[in-house]
């Protein structure tokens, strides 16, 4: 039911650039009009999003501690898993981002004959995650070629990096491939696994269809549709440097794709897709374990009720006397 | 079918880790017996002046809960997610990837859905959705958002304390999503209702007027101290000092209040005090602050910061020049992680320093407490104790990593050093099982009541299965651990699941392998058992 709604969405999004641009024509409000929208929807969502994350204190010192402590010198302290210094943390979170450091450890857990519990290694979902957030990287970034001229040799040697297979598969880039293989795992893994599917809700699968969608048409325009890659560029450089034109000769399939990428920019700050800008800001994996060695300041802070000591021996000061314990007021 | 009545396998048998067909929206609790904790009397939330004291009791249908329990909770939500960055991100980021779903000692145990953390993350955070987010007002259900209502407040009480806040799920998520943090603030919202725990609530209470959780008033705790004495001349011919609120000692010691009063707990006290009176340190109890542990923890941050204010008022009272803190979990991660913050700085007491040694404990330069572990392995690495680990040959022994221990403060190394030092006979459990992968005891965080036993039994089980894997590989036959609660726990759950298998704090083991000055031939451990190649001698 919720991969049927998802999917009625993504076709209906298709459905609505297919009969704007194809059928009444409104290539401006698609090709210009939408995108700026979504950008705009993009940067003040995430601007709001993180502000208010950063804003929002953090009271307490509470690491997950991964490792041994930095405590006896002549114990080796892990300074990845249990940072004492900034070093440490830096390297952490870097490993974190870079390499998904917390998913590797992945595991699954089995009760064989209902007895013995087995942990068996589980490294698809760490794979597969990977796989699609370097590549979707790495599609972006060959995408600069379509907003700087002239374009840096970077860019371009990135893209012939990619294209390594091209005479293979003519115009089939290496990521385009892997992201399509990635994005389907874990499309998969949440309508196969009933644990993941028990826990999925419409906006998980409305989230990995979308960018299905969005890869899926990028495919199609390379391998079938040839694009007009100058138009294209045209109508990216007018749009990035405010002065939009919409050149004449891109196909409709651009506009479908355009479209779809438009929802997913304009949706990404309100739905989980800004995990990644949270991960930083994780206060269980940002901070040092070193909160005995320095205080850890709560900004709001405020006095509590408490039992003082001499309340304490206001109620017991007989039988302390009797039992011969120090008092600091004798009678 | 509670788990008391079934033995192991047939609980085993129970346990299928494919969710069930309809959708956990749709699934409302049944408070079966075994299975939820008993509430407090209304004195006690009085005593403490917390909010909305009633009688009830989870199994009613009525709650009674106060008129306006819908504002108080969303104005609450409202007001931590301003304060608690962790609470705001930690629901907005969840990519419910399910790295973290099999995890949870509870879902290994039970295979209840809901007790996977991102689902019981969820349960709080559907309500989130609804009154805190434009796409949960706009699309409702197909947003995962719902509705709070009784039902809602009745899931939250239930599996909000099938969590024993232990952070084991949070080592696997990529955004290090902590659900112990979802339910500190479910549970402190379910407070703000007067629907706490008695569990909890009891031991605060008690707590806060005398000091400790059980309750023991200052001339009892020093009948405790005088049994104590005797217990440690009787087995080595020494008699041992021991002071109480004396002004001007070096050290101020601090203990969870069940070493003194509950066993296996007692042997590791006595180990403490030998200890101490062979290197000569200059230490102190003090009745007023005779508890380490803190119930409070589990309620509250204000709670908690009210009763852990004892420590810091009672170091400043008897002017000594730091604290060192006995074996316990819970406690360590507010004294590790909290206690500064709630009620520092210590500017008043001096950096610590071993007396013995001369190491400076530098970790602990701002709070100025030292973890007992640290200090010891300190002494042995220094060779200032003179040890002989064959007193411990009949014990083969594994070590439980405490989940407050490793994920909050990272003593991973110490106790295994101490170990290795005072036994001869040391067996790593599965490495998928310790460390920073540790399984609870699956009664932390205030649940370990009697009358939750079948929720501890299943959510224990992990723990106990790898134990059991020791057991048939090497023999083992003690799991040494350094947490109070787990001394108080896993005997059960060990005799439930792997009969055969005693528990003991390291500091027993300290106590037993430590060859004191002066002392006679010891023929019996702590325990007052015989010793390997004494049995059968002598008139024990
Ligand atoms: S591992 Fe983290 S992101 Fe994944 S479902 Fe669990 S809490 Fe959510
Ligand atoms: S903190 Fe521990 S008990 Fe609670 S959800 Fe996470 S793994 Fe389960």
């Amino acid at each position: 039911m919720k991969v049927l709604y998802s999917l009625l969405a993504v076709i209906v999004l298709v459905l609505v650039a297919y009969v704007g641009v194809g059928l009444l024509g409104l290539h401006s409000l698609f090709g210009v009009m939408i995108p700026y929208a979504a950008g705009a929807v993009f940067i003040v969502g995430l601007v709001y999003r993180v502000l208010k994350w950063a804003k929002a204190p953090v009271p307490f010192h509470i690491p997950t501690v991964c490792g041994q402590q930095k405590s006896l010198p002549w114990i080796k302290a892990n300074n990845i898993e249990s940072p004492h210094n900034t070093w440490g943390v830096i390297a952490r979170l870097a490993l974190e981002v870079l390499l998904f450091r917390s998913l590797f450890r992945n595991e699954r857990v089995e009760l064989r004959r209902s007895e013995k519990l087995i942990f068996g290694g589980n490294k698809y979902l760490w794979l597969g995650g990977l796989a699609f957030h370097w590549c979707l990287f790495i599609i972006l970034f060959r995408h600069l070629i379509y907003f700087m001229e002239p374009v840096p040799s970077v860019v371009l040697f990135v893209q012939d990096m990619d294209g390594i297979f091209e005479f293979a598969v003519p115009t089939l880039f290496l990521t385009d491939l892997v992201i399509l293989i990635a994005l389907t795992y874990l499309f998969l893994r949440r309508v196969i696994y009933s644990q993941i599917r028990y826990i999925s809700l419409s906006s998980d699968y409305f989230a990995v269809l979308l960018i299905l969608g969005v890869v899926i048409s990028g495919v199609l325009i390379r391998l079938f549709y040839k694009v007009d890659i100058a138009a294209v560029k045209e109508l990216a450089m007018g749009v990035i440097s405010f002065r939009p034109t919409v050149p004449e000769g891109i196909s409709l399939l651009f506009y479908i794709k355009l479209f779809l990428v438009s929802t997913l920019v304009a949706y990404f700050p309100f739905s989980k897709l800004v995990h990644g800008a949270g991960i930083l800001l994780s206060p269980t994996r940002n901070l040092k374990n070193n909160s005995r060695m320095r205080r850890h300041i709560n900004p709001w802070d405020y006095p509590v009720k408490v039992h003082t000591y001499e309340k304490y021996e206001e109620e017991f000061r007989e039988a302390m006397k009797e039992a011969g314990l120090p008092l600091e007021k004798e009678n | 079918m509670s788990a008391e009545a079934l033995g192991p396998k047939e609980v085993l048998k129970t346990i299928d880790y494919k969710p069930v067909k309809r959708s956990w929206l749709e699934l409302t609790v049944e408070f079966r017996k075994g299975t939820y904790l008993y509430t407090p009397p209304r004195k006690l939330l009085d005593y403490l002046g917390l909010p909305n004291p009633r009688k009830w009791l989870p199994s009613e249908k009525d709650w009674q809960l106060p008129e306006n329990w819908r504002q108080i909770i969303l104005e609450g939500m409202k007001d931590r997610l301003s304060k608690y960055r962790s609470f705001q991100l930690f629901l907005d980021i969840c990519v419910r990837c399910g790295a973290c779903a099999d995890k949870c000692p509870f879902f290994i145990g039970s295979g209840d859905p809901k007790n996977m953390p991102v689902l019981r993350t969820e349960l709080l955070r559907s309500v989130y959705r609804k009154y805190f987010t434009t796409s949960g007002k706009l699309f409702g259900k197909l947003a995962g958002a719902r509705e709070l209502t009784e039902d809602v407040v009745k899931e939250w009480f239930y599996y909000f304390y099938q969590c024993t806040e232990c952070r084991r799920c949070s080592v696997f998520c990529v955004y290090g999503i902590d659900t112990c943090e979802i339910t500190m603030m479910a549970r402190e919202l379910l407070n703000s209702l007067g629907c706490g725990v008695n569990w909890i609530v009891d031991p605060a209470a008690k707590c806060y007027r005398l000091g400790n959780h059980l309750g023991l008033p200052p001339h009892g705790f020093k009948g405790v101290i005088d049994t104590a004495i005797e217990d440690i001349r009787e087995i080595t011919g020494i008699k041992v000092e021991v002071s109480l609120n004396r002004k001007g000692a070096e050290v101020l010691f601090v203990v969870p209040s069940a070493d003194y009063f509950a066993s296996p707990h007692w042997f590791t006290f006595l180990g403490y005090l030998m200890l101490f009176h062979e290197i000569g340190l200059d230490y102190t109890f003090s009745t007023y602050a005779s508890e380490g542990g803190n119930f409070g923890f589990f309620h509250s941050a204000e709670l908690a910061k009210r009763l852990n204010a004892k420590m810091y008022a009672e170091a400043k009272r008897l002017k000594v020049k730091w604290i060192l803190g006995g074996e316990c979990g819970h406690m360590w991660r507010v004294l590790h992680q909290y206690m500064d913050t709630y009620n520092g700085p210590a500017d008043f007491l001096e950096e610590p320093v071993s007396p013995i040694t001369g190491t400076k404990f530098e970790n602990a330069k701002s709070t100025k407490m030292v973890h007992i572990c640290e200090f010891t392995a300190d002494l042995i690495y220094h060779n200032k104790l003179k040890l002989e680990p064959s007193r411990n040959d009949r014990w083969k022994v594994t070590f439980h990593d405490s989940c407050n221990m490793t994920r909050a403060v990272g003593l991973f190394e110490e106790p295994r050093y101490i170990i290795k030092n005072v036994c001869n006979y040391f067996y790593e459990m599965p490495e998928n099982t310790i460390k920073e992968r540790t399984f609870c005891c699956g009664s932390g965080s205030g649940i370990g009541a009697d009358e939750h036993l079948e929720v501890r039994l299943r959510g224990g089980f992990p723990r106990a299965n790898a134990v059991k894997y020791v057991r048939e590989r090497y023999g083992v036959n003690l799991l040494a651990c350094i947490c109070a609660i787990d001394k108080a726990t896993l005997p059960p759950l060990l005799q439930y699941w792997v009969p055969g298998v005693e528990v003991a704090g390291v500091h027993e083991l300290v106590g037993n392998a430590l060859v004191m000055k002066g002392e006679k031939p010891r023929v019996t451990d702590l325990r007052f058992q015989p010793l390997k190649g004494e049995e059968g001698e002598g008139d024990v």
